[in-house]
């Protein structure tokens, strides 16, 4: 049985907690997601436009949870965490899953007009800053994004 | 998600309503593939679309690319404010025909 990975993301202390959630990696969850996380986001003082800006984001980065990270575990568990440190809104995905290598994720041309491979692409048109960092101990991924909001 | 698909004269328009996300889009897929192989113009209505991500605009993508490849118009009319933003973020504002009503995406795309 696969060993649980920690309850708290890793190099979290950044600032104020928002939003913590601990979910199951299903198509079906992803509303209950940017639904949590849109109002954590206006509940900090973001505009409307750019709090709709960061759920599409953090969807993205979920699904590739979903469909690439635990594409042969369904329902594997991943844990959301959204910050506010001073003026940036900072969000962790912590994923338990096989290790990705963040070559394989890279956002195609615009100009390829073909469908699929847009997801990576919105995450870094919208965000200030996406990057995996390292897991301490644990198996998985630990994606940072962060968006300057003041 | 909902889907509405209304028979006009000389187009069929389907019309879509609530989030359009991972779970769902794969039916959006089906519903706008039968509609192309109907061999009449498309339109899409995106009015009541709270929510469209990557895997709804590939669906999108790939409906517009069948259409195209059979010679029949493909459009897309009454965009929602959410889900104009996601095609700006993937640059295919430009690339799809945008109208702004139903009735002006029959007079004009039919």
């Amino acid at each position: 049985m696969r060993e649980r990975g920690p309850v708290r993301v890793e190099n979290s202390g950044e600032g104020e907690t928002l939003l913590h959630m601990r979910v199951p990696a299903l198509a079906g969850k992803l509303k209950d997601i940017r639904d949590a996380v849109r109002t954590a986001v206006l509940g900090c003082g973001c505009s409307d436009a750019v709090a709709a800006d960061i759920v599409i984001a953090v969807d993205e980065a979920c699904q590739n949870i979903v469909r690439h990270a635990y594409a042969d575990e369904p329902g594997g568990e991943f844990i959301v965490e959204v910050r506010r440190d001073g003026g940036c809104v900072v969000v962790l995905l912590r994923d338990f899953a096989a290790v990705v290598d963040p070559d394989t994720i890279q956002p195609r041309r615009l100009d390829d007009l073909r469908p699929g491979g847009l997801g990576t692409h919105f995450m870094r048109e919208i965000m200030d800053d996406v990057a995996y960092q390292e897991t301490t101990g644990t198996r998985g991924n630990l994606l940072r994004m962060v968006k300057q909001i003041a | 998600m909902e889907i509405q698909i209304t028979d006009q004269e000389k187009a069929v328009v389907v019309a879509f309503a609530g989030d359009v996300d991972l779970e769902s889009s794969p039916e959006a897929r089906q519903a706008l593939l039968a509609c192309v192989d109907r061999k009449v113009p498309v339109l899409v209505d995106l009015s009541g679309v709270s929510y469209i991500d990557s895997s709804g605009v590939a669906s999108l993508v790939e409906a517009f690319q069948a259409a195209r490849k059979g010679g029949r118009a493909f459009a897309l009319v009454a965009v929602s404010e959410a889900t104009l933003r996601v095609l700006q973020l993937a640059r295919l504002d430009k690339v799809f025909t945008i109208y702004e009503t139903v009735e002006d995406g029959l007079d004009q795309a039919v």
